[in-house]
């Protein structure tokens, strides 16, 4: 089956975003009318394979398969199924919107562009990819645009937090690798679909599991391996921090899906526990600690590591539910509230830091003690961002709402405490994001720089506009999103509740 | 000795004479017209290729010749191969510094193809006695191009500990060999396997000889504990010499070890698997660690050489096919990258006065974006950041040591990779993230910015495309 329809979702954003490199740098009107073509190109035809999918199977779609490295029968193999292809639209959709709200930015403004677009499509091929190997290599590759974004275009502090950000995720990873060698010096294949059908003894499976949370739990990110993402997303510039909230930690999560659980379902059925309470802790301790922060950006930070511990747990509930119930029906809401939470955090997180960033443009300050009152001059600009941080605190009728709670849901029937522990965050999340708001955009103007703010332009518009419509759509209507999933799910929660011990 | 069996030995014999036509001519060349040895000697090296490359052997026949002294397979032919494109480029960029260093003589490139002599005997040894010849003629033609600019004090301060060391070291596999001998009676490296296969093989003598061996090889190699002359040479020699011994001769000792070890020693496996593995271990630890701490490029990238030559030893050590194709990929990538970064060195040295200081490379982005990004993609090359091709290399020896039952150097392994990382990334960071602390501009040579821009291109090419390579070293080992 030769299909190069995700190859070019793939390929287009990077060699265009490499063009972009070399790019003349006085021509900064060509350089972003380029990337605006790619960035809106690669998302039509993300759209174009969204149109083309068939929600009624969880077989791959769209299959591509090349010989990549003979000697080890590794192959250039893509492929989407309902779990990975939001994800693409997601990313598409997402470097869409900030490369047009990266034309403010001045210094170096092509290779700006560029390094996210190069972005993009390495994400786009790590979530395509359905080799094992292929996946390892862009799941490090997009490691260093990333790194040059943060430590070129970043805050002050931007070089300790992006050589933190970076070793963080590179010792996370290279467990992985380590643990995908020997799987296939035992299975003689680095196909995940091989890997997936592999059996291993429990011992191995534990292993294995382990290795691979290690590597998925820093790019989550997971208490207590999230430190790097509060520095990694105050230093970075408003891009780079949308993209980290918005995809980057969505790759943890995706990795949980398609790597850890099927390939070792016995070892995280032993193991559940663990990921299971060091989400419930990252989703309260870490609630806490959102509520105290005095910098925007890292009360995003903190409130992204706290939803992103909804996922691992919806991920992880399905073993309690079958201990519990005895049947899976419980444990396929869960794990679509997962992925719709993914989804949905990716709207939110992203639009919530392209809020602060419209704010930073202006002031040049992240600290929510040097505003107030910014709803009396950019009433526009305080109506969506008060719409955001509501959905941020789960609005039903908003994205937010959807995914958490499905995952209460079906944490009632794996056990009552998981469900009152994750429920908190009903609370926190509140409080955060509405104390956030309350100081920041309302009460008295609190001065000069505020005093002297301009609404939202035509640029910030479009992007507040996308983002909101997106994020009311999936809360109103997630049916059509669900249903895309649902197949996949359903074959991932069956195979993950069937023994692999040989 | 017939005509067929000189005929195998046609690229040795042509580098040989043409080292000595270059060493001749130089006589005869003017001040003004050097540039014409340097021609020569690269016509010396696109003629070899030819005869290699024409008459490559197919891939697992083995040709003897000169009473089997003399072996022609697909893995020396590869590695010859790689050895006449390293020096070709070493030869490019050393003509750049050399020139504005004052140091623009034949004898640079009449000891280069000598050198490179010495890796092609190396390479094709067939008894101990080659191989030490071929040591012998690369250890020598060394020492006297570390020691060529005879002004400064700290290259010949350089020349004489690399002297004094490295004979140690020769004397130590000297002996090493010499018991080898004793226990079997042969000099043979095929003899000698065929000896131990029929119950020569555990003998007090013979165990002896091989641990005299390991070390000497060692020495070469720049393992830990063996490695303390390595960052003194590589900071004491003009940084066209350091180019030329970081790259070149590592292909040779990578021959040097496996036709010892495997071809020779193979059925003593078990026994220097074991000692390799602590030298191994060592090496990536104590490499990655100190070359974190360090201030000056060169003794940085000495550091990091000896972490790179940890990980060949996970290939070798695996003492499978797998591991010794692994081996040869780490060390022919390796050869590329290395001679990439010295060369990006000689690239910011202006007037001969070297860039050596970390510092020197500030705002590198800034002053040339292209350079930079060449240097980029050798780093991260070096740090064995996918899809740089140093990442292909890097997981290949992991996969043949986890195959060989070694995890736990495996995981060893990945960790100091990450540690090596940081000090990677520190440049990087330098060119990246700093501002310039002088903005005179870099200019250098067409041909030097050629080679450049082919070599940094490699590092993703080869990654990109890293089937080719890696079937290509499989192959020699099939």
């Amino acid at each position: 089956m030769e299909n190069s329809l995700l190859s070019l979702i793939v390929w287009l954003p990077v060699l265009a975003g490499g063009a972009l490199l070399f790019l003349d740098p006085a021509r900064v009107g060509l350089a972003r009318s380029f990337a605006l073509l790619t960035a809106l190109l690669a998302f039509a035809l993300t759209l174009v394979a969204v149109a083309g999918f068939d929600a009624g199977t969880s077989a791959m779609q769209f299959e591509q398969k090349v010989v990549w490295i003979a000697a080890f029968d590794i192959h250039y193999h893509l492929g989407v199924d309902g779990l990975s292809l939001p994800l693409i639209a997601l990313t598409a959709l997402t470097t869409l919107l900030v490369v047009i709200a990266g034309f403010g930015i001045e210094d170096r403004p092509g290779q700006y562009l560029g390094a996210f677009l190069i972005l993009s499509g390495l994400m786009s091929g790590m979530f395509a990819a359905l080799d094992a190997m292929l996946f390892y290599v862009f799941f490090e590759a997009m490691l260093v645009p990333m790194f040059l974004i943060i430590g070129i275009w970043g805050g002050p502090n931007r070089i300790f937090a992006t050589i933190k950000f970076f070793l963080f995720t590179f010792f996370g990873s290279v467990f992985m690798l380590v643990a995908l060698i020997w799987l296939y010096l035992e299975s003689g294949s680095f196909a995940v679909a091989d890997l997936h059908a592999a059996p291993l003894s429990l011992n191995a499976q534990i292993w294995v599991f382990l290795a691979f949370l290690i590597a998925f739990a820093v790019k989550v990110p997971m208490w207590p391996v999230h430190t790097w993402l509060p520095d990694a997303h105050v230093e970075a510039p408003t891009g780079g921090s949308v993209v980290l909230a918005a995809v980057m930690l969505k790759i943890g999560g995706y990795g949980l899906v398609r790597y850890s659980l099927p390939i070792a379902p016995d070892g995280a059925a032993a193991l559940d526990w663990l990921v299971i309470g060091l989400s419930l802790v990252a989703i309260v301790y870490i609630g806490f600690v959102a509520l105290a922060q005095t910098d925007m950006k890292k009360l995003i930070a903190y409130s992204s590591i706290s939803h992103m511990g909804f996922v691992t747990l919806g991920l992880f509930l399905v073993f309690a539910i079958v201990r519990n119930t005895g049947v899976t029906d419980g444990a396929v809401l869960g794990m679509s509230g997962a992925m719709v939470q993914m989804i949905s955090h990716g709207f939110i997180s992203g639009a919530m830091f392209l809020a602060v960033g419209v704010l930073y443009d202006r002031v040049h300050s992240r600290e929510i003690s040097a505003y107030g009152g910014v709803a009396n001059t950019m009433p526009w600009f305080a109506m969506f961002a008060v719409f955001f941080f509501m959905a941020n605190s789960g609005l039903p009728g908003t994205s937010g709402f959807v995914g958490e709670f499905m995952v209460i849901l079906a944490a009632f029937k794996a056990n009552v405490w998981f469900a009152v522990a994750a429920a908190m965050t009903l609370i926190l999340g509140a409080s955060y994001s509405l104390w956030l708001v309350k100081r920041v955009f309302y009460g008295e103007v609190a001065n000069d720089n505020v005093a002297s703010l301009s609404d939202l332009n035509a640029r910030e518009w479009t992007v507040m506009v996308v983002l909101a419509l997106f994020t009311l759509g999936l809360g109103l209507w997630p049916y059509p999103l669900i249903e895309m999933m649902e197949p996949s799910v359903a074959h991932l929660v069956d195979h993950v509740t069937t023994s692999k011990i040989p | 000795m017939t005509a067929a069996e000189l005929y195998l030995a046609l690229p040795e014999i042509f580098i040989a004479t043409m080292a000595c036509v270059v060493l001749l001519a130089d006589l005869y060349v003017t001040e003004k017209r050097r540039g014409l040895i340097h021609s020569l000697a690269l016509f010396a090296l696109v003629f070899a290729a030819i005869l290699t490359g024409r008459d490559l052997v197919p891939a697992g026949q083995t040709l003897m010749a000169f009473s089997d002294t003399f072996v022609r397979d697909r893995f020396g032919d590869v590695l010859k191969l790689f050895a006449y494109i390293t020096l070709a480029g070493v030869f490019v960029y050393a003509k750049h510094f050399l020139r504005s260093a004052g140091l623009f003589k034949g004898e640079f490139y009449a000891l280069g193809l000598f050198a490179l002599l010495g890796v092609m005997i190396m390479v094709s040894a067939g008894s101990m006695l080659t191989v030490y010849l071929g040591l012998e003629m690369l250890a020598l033609t060394s020492y006297a191009l570390v020691a060529i600019d005879r002004e400064s004090a700290r290259g010949s301060e350089a020349g004489m500990k690399y002297f004094i060391l490295g004979s140690l070291a020769s004397g130590i596999l000297l002996y090493g060999i010499s018991l080898v001998y004793g226990a079997t009676g042969t000099l043979q490296l095929g003899a000698i396997a065929d000896g131990m296969g029929n119950g020569l093989g555990d003998n007090l003598m013979l165990s002896f000889g091989l641990a005299f061996i390991v070390v000497g090889i060692a020495f070469k190699l720049g393992a830990v504990p063996f490695h303390m002359w390595l960052p003194d040479v590589y900071q004491g020699a003009p940084a066209a010499v350091t180019l030329l011994i970081a790259s070149l001769p590592k292909l040779g000792y990578l021959a040097l070890a496996i036709r010892l070890l495997h071809d020779g020693l193979g059925s003593l496996h078990a026994d220097w698997q074991a000692m390799l593995s602590v030298l191994a271990a060592l090496s990536m630890v104590l490499g990655n660690v100190v070359a974190i701490a360090q201030s000056n490029l060169k003794r940085m990238l000495a550091y990091s050489t000896i972490s790179h030559v940890g990980f060949i030893l996970l290939g070798v050590l695996a003492g499978s096919a797998a591991g010794f194709a692994a081996a040869m990929f780490y060390t022919i990538v390796y050869a590329l990258m290395s001679a990439g970064a010295f060369a990006v060195m000689i690239l910011l040295s202006a007037n001969g006065v070297e860039a050596e200081n970390l510092d020197d490379f500030k705002g590198l982005s800034q002053r040339s974006p292209w350079y930079a990004l060449m240097m980029l993609m050798i780093l991260f090359s070096l740090a064995g950041i996918p899809v740089f091709v140093g990442f292909f290399a890097k997981w290949q020896v992991i996969a043949a040591a986890i195959d060989a039952g070694f995890l736990w150097l495996a995981i060893l392994a990945v960790i100091t990779a990450v540690i090596g990382a940081f000090y990677y990334l520190r440049v990087v960071k330098l060119m990246y993230f700093d501002a310039p602390e002088n903005n005179a501009p870099i200019s250098a040579p067409t041909d030097f910015r050629a080679v450049l821009t082919v070599n940094g291109l490699a590092m993703l090419g080869l990654g990109v495309f890293s089937g080719g390579l890696i079937g290509v070293c499989v192959q020699a080992f099939s």
